[in-house]
């Protein structure tokens, strides 16, 4: 097996906080890795870190083994990292479709060939086929905007997958979606991973979501990795217990 | 929207085309030299409507495209190069300037970036005024010809109208294909949200500086047509007022609507002509239309029509909706 994500004592500061502290871990082909922590404790700075939104303050991030850290965030999509957002990220005056088309577009081709080909970049099946498969069939042609939170939340991870990636980092993908879709969900995603050998990092709050979906856990508090492991041996772990289930 | 529906919009797209074409044939001078400004205008509003309307880039330097063209064409004219000429200097010269211009706007945004490109545009002012040598300063340059145009000469007000409606034609339909493509996707991208645009593999920096470079090249061939339709140019017309009409034209008309700058235009260029029987209080009048249209719609014009469209949709799938619920109510 090879690492598809490693990252080595990545560190970053705002001023005086420390949002991450020195944190290290491998990611392996196919894995799907869990990340949880209190609010706060810089998970989601840590994805920043990763993805280029934001800049380390020190360490190094390696994706299949290439060193990507000073990457922009487009050039490490096009190189098979995708995303999706905690908050709501999708174009709302765009259609559900053009929304899928555009998530796309910028992963074939050149500025000329997207500038001359044809207006849906070749993509129009490839994005009912996502729509399909993310149950959105009776909304193709709405505006984005226009769809339930839920829908949305469908949509933005349906999004994250059209460029065909390698690594998905998914920053609370059940925040906020009834128990119905969030099933859904789940089993859309433990497919996509099957069928398509696709890595996933997930930050989540939802337990029940964690434990169900992922293979390995990782903890972290203030910054820093508290535990790594299987779900059942996180859930077991008394320093886990005391920063943050025991709640 | 049904096929009907679709039926009548070509039907109507053809009754303008037509309007356009034949009841100006009657008009006067003065009649046909409104008009052919009204095109002229367009072009320049299309291209300010894809960098601010489409990609939201604000932009306070549109008429200094307009002036840097204008100028480009007088000058090259005046010496007996032709027109054609000109345009591809002119097209050349604004997209390259347009994209040095839309650097600032990768590190600022919104009143910050107008503030950039209004110093643009009073440093091209200045330049118009000040360059005797190049732009014969506040004298102006007169006796800028009129194009022969595939072995028609343009002299009469007519034909140089249907010169400037052609070119309308011809920019319009580039600009509907290039919003229809995946970089018009793009540009929007960038406006509603350039955050996500990038984690989406878009490369936002090249399109932004695309955005900039495109409009501005719309505000050169804009100045190419208007040089010859006045014949005469002065740094004048070119000062920042003309950049903030233009903004005005693509707010009124619907800023990322595709035919906002047609009606911003038209109302921009027609309207206080129509008001002129008010004599002195036309400008207020026109002022003050402008600013009810903007408190009744923030949108523009075309924002109106968009929202009773989507409130008729609306209507129409909640009535489906209800019917196919009656319908299950009903089954046996």
């Amino acid at each position: 097996m090879t690492a598809v994500l490693e990252v080595t004592n990545v560190k970053k500061s705002f001023g005086g906080i420390k949002a991450v502290d020195g944190i290290s871990f491998d990611v392996q082909e196919g894995e799907i890795l869990g990340l949880i922590g209190p609010n706060g404790c810089g998970k989601s700075t840590l994805f920043n870190c990763i993805l280029g939104q934001l800049a380390p303050t020190d360490g190094e991030v390696k994706v299949d083994g290439k060193v990507v850290t000073g990457l922009r965030p487009s050039e490490l999509n096009r190189l098979g990292v995708s995303r999706t957002f905690q908050l709501l990220q999708v174009f709302p005056k765009l259609s559900v479709r053009e929304n899928l088309i555009l998530a796309g577009q910028e992963h074939q081709g050149n500025m000329m060939s997207r500038l001359f080909g044809p207006s849906d970049a070749g993509l129009s099946a490839a994005a009912d086929q996502m729509i399909g498969f993310f149950k959105l069939d009776h909304l193709a042609t709405e505006a984005a905007g226009g769809l339930s939170y839920g829908q949305q939340k469908l949509l933005d991870a349906a999004m994250a997958f059209m460029g065909g990636p390698r690594l998905v980092l998914l920053d609370e993908p059940a925040g906020g979606v009834n128990l119905t879709m969030l099933g859904d969900l789940k089993e859309r995603l433990a497919a996509i991973n099957r069928e398509k050998r696709a890595t996933f990092v997930v930050i989540e709050h939802n337990m029940e979501f964690v434990m169900s979906l992922c293979t390995r856990v990782m903890v972290m508090a203030e910054g820093k990795l508290l535990a790594m492991g299987t779900p059942a041996e996180v859930r077991a772990n008394p320093a886990v217990i005391e920063a943050y289930l025991g709640h | 929207m049904t096929i009907n529906g679709k039926y009548w919009r070509i039907a109507l797209g053809i009754a303008v085309i037509a309007a356009l074409i034949i009841v100006p044939m009657n008009f006067n001078r003065y009649g046909l030299y409104i008009l052919s400004q009204w095109a002229v205008m367009t072009i320049a509003a299309m291209g300010l409507n894809l960098t601010l309307g489409y990609a939201g880039q604000v932009s306070l330097a549109q008429g200094a495209f307009v002036g840097i063209g204008a100028y480009t064409a007088a000058i090259m004219t005046t010496q007996g190069l032709p027109l054609i000429a000109a345009l591809g200097v002119a097209i050349v010269l604004c997209f390259a300037i347009g994209w040095i211009l839309g650097y600032p706007a990768l590190r600022v945004q919104h009143h910050y970036l107008a503030f950039v490109t209004l110093a643009f545009s009073t440093l091209a002012f200045l330049v118009f005024r000040n360059e005797d040598w190049l732009t014969k300063g506040i004298y102006g340059i007169s006796g800028i010809p009129r194009p022969n145009v595939l072995g028609f000469a343009t002299n009469r007000p007519l034909p140089f109208y249907y010169f400037c409606l052609g070119s309308l034609a011809i920019v319009s339909l580039a600009m509907w294909w290039l919003i229809r493509s995946p970089w018009g996707r793009a540009f929007v991208a960038l406006r509603e949200n350039p955050v996500r645009a990038l984690s989406l593999g878009i490369d936002t920096r090249r399109y932004t500086l695309m955005a900039f470079a495109i409009g501005s090249a719309l505000g050169g061939v804009a100045g190419t047509l208007y040089a010859p339709l006045t014949q005469y140019i002065d740094p004048v017309p070119f000062n920042l007022s003309l950049s903030l009409d233009l903004l005005m034209m693509v707010i009124v008309g619907g800023s990322g609507f595709f035919f906002g700058p047609f009606l911003g235009a038209m109302i921009a260029v027609l309207l206080p002509e129509w008001l002129r029987f008010t004599q002195g209080y036309y400008l207020m009048l026109y002022a003050v239309a402008v600013m009810l249209l903007l408190i009744y719609s923030p949108t523009g014009i075309l924002g109106i029509l968009d929202r009773y469209l989507a409130e008729r949709r609306t209507k129409a799938a909640s009535a489906l909706r209800a019917v196919a619920k009656s319908r299950l109510e009903t089954a046996p």
